[in-house]
């Protein structure tokens, strides 16, 4: 530095490319180039896919998924494509009310329910009532934001847990009168476990929208709920960009400085659990129009559960995150009642997983060695020794699979459970362990874990689904947090 | 005239303890009022009591002639009051833009259905939100200029924070400014500079200040009239030499024994 002093007109001004001033805020005014620094070569591309706008990913989605039943035009695919949206129409409502508003909503399937029963009551034989969809369709969401404001009204002070339990309750008491719905003051309503049968498909301007065409899933309604979907994304996203929005940010930060920089949080709060219920009820009228026929247990805490599992797997709070958490959610949920694809997605995953944990390092190479030379050993020991213990069949990915993982003709219950008991061990174990400990134990834990797959899950896709989920969730929240797409949030500095 | 704010008899106790007691107070229009005291004074307390935060359970406290009480904290903000927090309370996950722009929310009106449409109006609107956010941020100089304000808020330094409070706080288009010790945490330069850009919001941004400040070099450069309180009581009013010569007053900062043998 030179000896001028302080204030020496002289002096020569701060020199600026000298890296970051103590004191100075351009240390602050770098924090992009530093992440970019950070990011390395694959900075720049993100940095470029972020300047993309939102509009252009939905144009480039949209197109995408319109061409899917051209693409497959299996009436299988087209069905779980339109299951897949409904789902994301679902999730878009919960992220208003938890992503946005920040509100534990237990309830909200419940007004998933509600629509589908408006929808059905009024739009079917029960009662003799046809109204038309264009009528019924914007009604019936309003109808869901009415009731939406009822439920939120009294619950409006309460946050947190407290909300939880008073919305989870309502969604019991929806359950329960659904159920006995045939039988309120001696009339029968809502058919009870019955439900209501022959619902009306949509129709517009006369013209019936048929749900089988020449036999299969008709790909009509896959457009109308891509449709509806592209409308709901943009409302919610236009209200999200407005001073709602902020004000739902900023009630989500903090709420008594929000409160007192003058946002009516208490009506705020409602508004966001009303837009959630809107959109539930919304999706309901689709869902029923589809099934022609609407149950008490198809609003079962296990759907409400499966929704905030995309909610959270995709990342609440980001629009995208939540309609790529449905599309993960309900693609591996249906995968999975396959054993064939179930079988692939788990190696794939298992692959994934190493190479997520060891990048292409030496390491990697040797694990993955030592993990198939110990699974064929253990199978030529198996197989010397018993035969029948060892199956080895010839059918593409499971035959080849089978000269590597035992596979028992038969296989006594305790077998199964003792494997299930190892593979956790096992799991921890490689938890906790580091270095060539952890190295030597990743093998055997993979190859048990390949063997109870095999010999236990698969056969039993139903409960494997949902402990599958769960684990994925489990993983995804140790290694992101916030979701795949969800914005990293601090919480004190 | 009747004076801009003023309180009457407030009272305030939490369970058994008198939190504040009996409190007048009055603030005039164009006015910078500093209130000090020691710790657990009531200071801040006095601040909650003013926003709405705590309804008072005696007295009454009027705006322009009226009433406040009972009314909710954004309904007063409405009607011309903001404050800042003296532990910050910035929406750290939001943009510095965004944190000034949120705090618009009071006065502007675009509703749900045309955000929703994004109608014009709605459109246009936004866009003064956002002239009006850019006007308030460039009132602190370079120092909340010199960086990109789409950055979030947790990125800034502490006493940057403390401007973008400032900052939020009148993007309310408040009368009054309520500043919860505004210098806490800054070095003496910074300090330095909060003293004149306190004078500078009440010549350039035509702010009413009711000022809480440890600090009595800030107290000395900036205030009309000191309050002090002890225990929830106004012990002195007056000049800043009037209150800070108080006995009482300097008993209450130095203990008993001090002023007696002083």
């Amino acid at each position: 530095m030179s000896d001028s002093t302080p204030g020496d007109p002289n002096a020569p001004a701060l020199p600026e490319a000298e890296g970051p001033a103590v004191g100075r805020d351009e240390w602050v005014a770098r924090h992009d180039e530093r992440l970019l620094d950070r990011g390395g070569r694959f900075g720049v591309y993100e940095q470029r896919l972020r300047g993309v706008p939102w509009w252009a990913w939905l144009t480039l989605f949209l197109a995408a998924a319109s061409l899917l039943p051209v693409v497959e035009s299996s009436g299988y695919v087209r069905r779980v494509g339109f299951d897949t949206v409904i789902f994301m129409l679902l999730a878009l409502g919960l992220n208003v009310v938890v992503g946005w508003g920040g509100l534990l909503d237990l309830g909200y399937i419940a007004f998933f329910g509600i629509g589908a029963y408006a929808y059905a009551i009024f739009a079917s034989d029960k009662f003799g009532y046809h109204v038309p969809t264009i009528v019924a369709v914007p009604a019936i969401t309003a109808f869901g934001a009415l009731i939406g404001l009822l439920v939120g009204l009294p619950s409006r002070r309460l946050s947190g847990d407290y909300l939880a339990i008073v919305t989870l309750f309502f969604l019991e008491l929806f359950e329960t009168v659904m159920l006995n719905g045939n039988q309120i003051f001696g009339h029968n309503i809502t058919g009870g476990a019955n439900g209501i049968l022959r619902v009306d498909p949509f129709s517009f301007f006369g013209h019936q929208l048929a749900v089988q065409h020449g036999g299969i899933f008709a790909v009509s309604y896959y457009y109308v709920a891509l449709v509806f979907f592209l409308v709901v994304f943009v409302a919610l996203r236009f209200v999200n960009l407005s001073r709602i929005g902020r004000a739902w940010r900023s009630l989500r930060e903090d709420p008594l400085a929000a409160e007192v920089m003058g946002m009516p949080i208490n009506r705020l709060k409602l508004m966001a659990f009303a837009t959630g219920a809107a959109t539930a009820a919304l999706t309901g009228t689709l869902a029923t129009a589809l099934s022609a026929s609407v149950f008490p247990l198809n609003f079962s805490p296990t759907v409400l559960i499966t929704i905030y599992a995309m909610v959270i797997l995709g990342g609440s709070g980001s629009q995208a995150g939540v309609v790529l958490g449905a599309i993960i959610v309900n693609v591996l949920l249906q995968l999975l009642q396959n054993p064939d694809q179930a079988r692939v997605l788990f190696y794939l995953l298992v692959v994934a997983g190493l190479i997520a944990a060891f990048r292409f390092t030496r390491q990697l190479a040797i694990v993955a060695v030592l993990t198939l030379a110990f699974g064929f050993v253990v199978h030529a020991i198996v197989s010397a020794w018993h035969p029948s213990w060892a199956v080895v069949t010839h059918a593409g990915f499971s035959g080849d699979l089978s000269h590597w993982v035992v596979i028992p003709e038969r296989l006594a219950p305790w077998v199964g459970q003792v494997a299930y008991g190892v593979m956790i061990v096992g799991v921890l174990a490689v938890t906790q362990l580091r270095g060539w400990a952890r190295i030597a134990a990743i093998p055997p834990t993979i190859y048990v874990s390949a063997f109870v797959w095999e010999n236990v899950m698969i056969p039993n896709p139903g409960p494997t689904r949902y402990i599958v989920l769960g684990a994925l969730l489990i993983v995804l929240m140790i290694a992101r947090p916030n979701g795949l797409l969800g914005e990293r949030r601090v919480e004190i500095i | 005239m009747t004076p801009l704010l003023e309180l009457e008899g407030v009272s305030l106790a939490f369970g058994g303890l008198q939190v504040v007691s009996d409190l007048d107070l009055h603030l005039d229009e164009g006015e910078i009022v500093s209130v000090i005291g020691p710790n657990g004074a009531g200071k801040t307390t006095l601040f909650n009591l003013i926003t709405g935060i705590y309804r008072p359970d005696d007295g009454d406290i009027t705006l322009d002639g009226e009433s406040v009480v009972g009314l909710e904290p954004h309904q007063i903000t409405a009607r011309g009051i903001a404050r800042t927090f003296q532990t910050l309370r910035l929406f750290l996950n939001m943009t510095v833009l965004d944190n000034v722009m949120a705090a618009a929310y009071g006065h502007t009106k675009a509703g749900y259905f045309r955000s929703m449409l994004r109608t014009p109006g709605m459109r246009r609107e936004e866009r003064e939100i956002k002239e009006m956010a850019e006007r308030r941020l460039a009132f602190f100089g370079d120092r909340l200029m010199g960086y990109r304000w789409d950055q979030p808020a947790y990125s800034l330094s502490y006493a940057n924070r403390r401007r973008l409070e400032i900052a939020r706080a009148t993007a309310t288009n408040p009368r009054i400014l309520l500043l919860d010790e505004p210098a806490a945490g800054m070095n003496p330069a910074e300090t330095h500079e909060i003293t004149e850009l306190i004078g500078k919001l009440r010549t350039e941004g035509g702010y009413t200040i009711l000022v809480i400040e440890h600090d009595m070099h800030v107290v000395e450069g900036i205030s009309d009239r000191v309050v002090a309180l002890d225990h929830g009581i106004k012990i002195a009013e007056g000049s800043f030499v009037e209150v800070a010569t108080d006995p009482q007053v300097v008993a209450a900062y130095l203990g008993l024994g001090t002023a007696e043998r002083k």
